[in-house]
């Protein structure tokens, strides 16, 4: 009983990019515990409204509980306010979420994507304990280190000094991102050991959403 | 006489001339450098008239993969091979000194080396290193008695059996190993067995993957089929092209030096080529 712990980690990759009038959101569906795949099929992007979604690596028990969470506190708004959340509150939710487990907290490595009231994308992800950051795109989880550098090269244009960045978000077409973030999953399921099987896109626009499924390696 | 020096290149066996240093590194805070470890399913079989043997081909380093397409089955003599799970330095060099080892002792013996006498060079080896060289290893041949495999633990104990499964991957491959094995298979039935035994840890077990390697020996030689089976290339389609264009990289100068050089050593030689009619 010494050795118990109460954490574990479950592995997988997710990732969003926030466009101009689209969010794509992006996970692997291994769940993994050691050297061991305990599902092959448990993509990690959860609805929460019809303008939000979580995607969530980490201790699959933590991330359960914390959308559990999230959904009360979520409800409790619709009947307080007769409508549902927006991303940005959201987003704001959970800051004191995660912070209140301060000193025991969800082994979790959330974002949170979505569109504003415009139909613009949002993304944010956040550190176990709710240290929030807003990029145009964001990765947690095992292939965070592989997929990181990719995207900032490929979106993020941070290979030149020269002052033309070549797919800045505003000009990345839906398209391309979905392209792009299919390619990162391909690569990462290469060298990751904890993320493979399918990769699973989700695309919302104001028009409504698309769900994308693409096999990956399986060894 | 000659004289004792600090650092004698001459003497065989390990150097432990930094150890106390990196034990004191260590205390003072400095994480020591990762090894490579092949996580591994490795398995061997005895069929009637000789053993077949095989693994995977990924090496990982933590959760990375480090090597696709790294061999594990290793060369011992002619008649015997190895299967090599743990450190992948540890089971390379092992199997290579041992290697080494069998031949001289066949040329001094003028006879074909027994499995059990490399078994026992290898384990009395692991033994001595007390678990520190992290070799888990299968040998596997054909001898004067008979096809023979032998498992070995990094600590020096061994197993017989008439089949085997090795490394982190050896649960999902026994347990193929415990439905489907029969004495006095056929060659076929014995590498299709191996073949599935591989890749239950090739799909179940993270630390292993890739293709599938396989070696068959028989009293009449052995054979390496490497790779046997190819692992899902398939799923490697790029949707996008990533060359860059030209000019991506800003240059920030330029210039042009002149590098000197000495000529060490000229060679004329005659080419295969007829000389040029005039």
């Amino acid at each position: 009983m010494g050795d118990f712990s109460p954490y574990d980690d479950n592995g997988g990759t997710v990732a969003a990019i926030a466009g101009q009038d689209y969010v794509l959101i992006a996970c692997d569906s291994r769940l993994s515990t050691g050297s061991t795949i305990l599902s092959r099929f448990t993509p990690k992007i959860y609805p929460l409204s019809k303008m939000t979604v979580f995607a969530c690596s980490g201790f699959h028990a933590d991330v359960l509980t914390l959308i559990k969470n999230l959904e009360v506190r979520m409800k409790l708004f619709i009947h307080e306010h007769g409508e549902e959340m927006s991303t940005k509150a959201v987003m704001a939710l959970m800051l004191p979420t995660l912070y209140g487990r301060r000193f025991f907290p969800f082994y979790v490595r959330p974002i949170v994507a979505g569109l504003d009231r415009d139909g613009k994308g949002l993304v944010a992800s956040y550190d176990p304990v709710g240290t929030p950051e807003f990029f145009d795109y964001v990765i947690q989880g095992s292939g965070e280190n592989l997929v990181h550098p990719f995207l900032h090269n490929q979106i993020g244009a941070k290979r030149t000094l020269s002052d033309v960045p070549v797919q800045a978000p505003p000009g990345l077409t839906l398209d391309k991102a979905v392209k792009l973030l299919k390619d990162a999953f391909l690569a990462a399921a290469e060298r990751d050991v904890y993320t493979g099987d399918t990769v699973t896109l989700v695309a919302m626009t104001a028009k409504g959403t698309e769900t994308m499924e693409y096999q990956l390696r399986r060894d | 006489m000659a004289t004792a020096t600090f650092f004698d290149p001459e003497s065989s066996g390990f150097q432990f001339d930094n150890y106390a240093r990196n034990q004191q590194l260590v205390k003072q805070g400095i994480k020591p450098p990762k090894l490579m470890k092949t996580g591994t399913t490795t398995t061997a079989v005895i069929f009637k008239g000789g053993v077949v043997l095989g693994a995977d081909t990924r090496a990982t380093g933590g959760n990375i993969v480090m090597n696709k397409n790294c061999s594990k089955i290793h060369y011992l003599a002619k008649n015997m091979y190895c299967l090599g799970a743990g450190t992948a330095a540890d089971t390379e060099y092992t199997t290579r000194l041992m290697a080494g080892k069998l031949e001289l002792l066949a040329m001094s013996m003028r006879r074909i080396v027994p499995v059990k006498s490399a078994v026992r060079m290898l384990k009395q080896m692991l033994f001595r290193y007390q678990g520190h060289v992290s070799a888990a290893l299968i040998v596997g041949g054909v001898d004067m008695l008979g096809p023979k495999i032998v498992s070995i633990a990094p600590h020096g104990s061994s197993d017989n059996a008439p089949y085997l499964a090795m490394g982190s991957g050896s649960i999902a491959a026994m347990s193929v190993l415990e439905t489907n094995f029969r004495p006095d298979m056929t060659a076929e039935e014995a590498v299709k067995l191996v073949r599935d035994a591989i890749n239950a840890g090739v799909t179940n077990d993270l630390f292993s993957g890739s293709n599938i390697d396989i070696c068959v020996i028989t009293i009449d030689g052995a054979q390496v089929i490497r790779p046997y089976e190819q692992n899902q290339p398939e799923v490697l389609k790029k949707a996008n092209n990533y060359t860059f264009p030209r000019g991506t990289t800003t240059v920030l100068s330029q210039g042009v030096r002149k590098v000197d050089y000495h000529i060490v050593s000229t060679e004329i030689r005659k080419t295969d080529e007829e000389p040029m009619e005039t």
